[in-house]
């Protein structure tokens, strides 16, 4: 271990400390749908609920402030992160002693509306994502009551460098490869997804999906993949929670409840991408300038 | 061609129990009402809805007409036993006959009709007298099929097991234990003596439901499914079965004239606020 590692319990990068090790709590909640204090209340609670069991991060999940099926409830629920919104307000102070990723309705000034996630700490808004990827087929009809973010980016934490994601932009490979390049080392990802494919499997077929698909992310990236899912039902769907934790070795580090309210805490060592890639220098050797390249190649083609 | 409707009992009874317990408790209510006919889908909604919210908190109503088989109204009572819910029994013979004495020539199938709708108005009301919800009992072969009574059996404020096939329905009530004399009798709406789902359908729910399977869940085309092994006519009368029926599946269209209309740009979910 180098010798500051071993002074300051922590490793140095861009000229500051970071912690070796980040307690992550999961808070896989249910939520009452376009009810935005009642839900305000509970996030309150388990935030204060997860301080006591340590933790550095606490991760709701997609929409946690509003629910999830809201169609004509959009713009009634809909609210700025920043410190004269009466609900964020509240958030940014509990951010002061942990950090936080909520998810809410983001109404920007042109009054268009985004599914999104904000990271909050020591009181101000670190960072937040729009939802780029818009389910709009099957069961889904984000597309038609929503607008799609635009951007895909990592930012800097206490505890290094990160990415959050909301549910469909995970389902497709190319938002958490982006976050990979841009730095981030521990992706955060936030769902409310309904559960779906009853077989024989343990299992429902959409939670088997989005656990391999993290898992490979975190063996992909040689990173950490986090995952907070709701719980509860909105009419006939029902949401299965199962947090998970998988580490730059894919290894599952930690496991929510299915079906069931949760506040699973999981201790990342983030010590441990050192050690992966030290053994497995993907990230050295990605070739981003080919992927650009042919990138640039096939989208030319195609038009 | 292999088609598996295998479904995990313990995570349909997870959810489907989960379910039942969110839609009456979110809105202010603690206790279920089902017609329990003694057949298997009745027999299985009341189980789940037992398990859901306690046994005291079901009640099962067996509404018999005079020509019913007295092995339904015997099986409904081994239900009733066994998972401890309340009962209460009231023969309908007096309501319906009113009706159909009517016109005497009156077909079986408009009988059944009014059998079926006089004991959707007992549901409602005893949802009143026991201060719960109506829970419904059709499988998704029935309403894909249309084989349902509109406003009759397929009437209520939740329906837990719309979503199995009748053969998933079996392997899920043989899981929670409901008794192999109602799992294993050929299926009947019991409106008239000799009565057959299979009998008047013309095909088996082992046969249809993998069909089903293949064209709603897989997105098989019908010619898809011939080639699959099924036979053209099958494939065909099912199909049309499935066009014919949508307007079972669907509350009335609401003729639009204004700029918002209930059905098309009004749109919130049953649970909203809740």
């Amino acid at each position: 271990m180098p010798l500051h590692q071993q002074w300051f319990g922590g490793f140095v990068f861009g000229g500051k400390i970071h912690p070796m090790q980040l307690n992550l709590a999961l808070a896989q909640i249910n939520t009452t749908l376009g009810d935005v204090q009642a839900n305000l209340d509970k996030h309150l609670s388990l935030i204060a609920e997860a301080q006591k069991g340590d933790a550095d991060l606490v991760i709701f999940p997609e929409l946690s402030l509003t629910g999830y099926v809201l169609q004509d409830l959009v713009p009634t629920v809909s609210h700025r992160s920043t410190n004269d919104d009466l609900v964020f307000k509240q958030l940014l102070k509990a951010s002061q002693d942990v950090d936080l990723v909520v998810g809410f309705v983001d109404e920007d000034s042109r009054h268009r509306f985004y599914i999104a996630s904000a990271y909050l700490s020591g009181g101000e808004v670190l960072h937040v994502h729009h939802k780029v990827y818009l389910p709009t087929y099957g069961l889904f009809d984000e597309g038609r009551f929503f607008a799609w973010g635009d951007s895909v980016r990592a930012f800097d934490t206490r505890f290094g460098r990160m990415g959050i994601l909301i549910c469909e932009d995970f389902w497709h490979a190319s938002p958490p490869y982006l976050l990979w390049l841009d730095g981030a080392d521990v992706l955060l990802f936030a769902s409310a997804s309904p559960g779906r494919g009853l077989n024989d499997s343990e299992k429902l077929e959409s939670a088997r999906w989005v656990e391999n698909v993290n898992r490979s992310y975190a063996n992909l990236f040689t990173c950490f993949v986090a995952h907070s899912n709701r719980v509860g039902y909105e009419d006939g769907l029902n949401f299965w929670g199962g947090a998970t934790v998988f580490d730059p070795n894919g290894e599952r580090v930690a496991q929510g409840p299915y079906f069931e309210e949760a506040l699973t805490i999981a201790t990342l060592d983030l010590n441990q991408l050192h050690r992966t890639r030290a053994r497995l220098p993907l990230l050295r050797d990605e070739r981003t300038a080919l992927v650009q390249r042919e990138l640039a190649r096939i989208i030319a083609n195609e038009r | 061609m292999n088609v598996d409707l295998t479904i995990n009992p313990d995570l349909a009874r997870k959810i489907l129990t989960g379910f039942i317990k969110s839609e009456i408790t979110r809105v202010g209510f603690s206790r279920a009402v089902v017609n329990l006919s003694g057949g298997l889908d009745s027999s299985l909604s009341c189980a789940l809805a037992a398990e859901a919210l306690g046994p005291e908190n079901v009640l099962a109503l067996c509404l018999p007409y005079r020509t019913s088989s007295p092995e339904s109204l015997e099986h409904a009572q081994m239900v009733i036993e066994q998972f401890k819910v309340r009962s209460e029994t009231i023969d309908i013979t007096d309501m319906v006959d009113p009706f159909i004495r009517r016109d005497p020539q009156m077909p079986d199938i408009r009988k059944g009709n009014i059998m079926a709708r006089a004991r959707m108005v007992l549901l409602y009301d005893q949802t009143e007298v026991f201060n719960g919800l109506a829970v419904g009992t059709s499988n998704k072969t029935e309403i894909l099929l249309g084989y349902s009574t509109l406003w009759g059996d397929s009437a209520a404020a939740m329906n837990p097991i719309g979503d199995l096939y009748k053969t998933q329905v079996r392997q899920l009530a043989r899981a929670m234990g409901i008794p192999s004399a109602i799992i294993d009798k050929p299926p009947s709406a019991d409106l008239w003596a000799g009565q057959t789902d299979e009998g008047e359908l013309g095909f088996t729910y082992e046969e249809v439901d993998k069909l089903l399977y293949l064209l709603v869940d897989q997105r098989y085309s019908p010619q898809e499914c011939v080639e699959a092994g099924f036979a053209g006519h099958f494939v065909e009368k099912v199909v049309n079965r499935i066009r014919r029926s949508q307007f079972k599946r669907m509350l009335p269209p609401i003729a639009k004239v204004s700029n918002r209309t209930v059905g098309y740009d009004f749109l919130y979910l049953r649970d909203w606020g809740t």
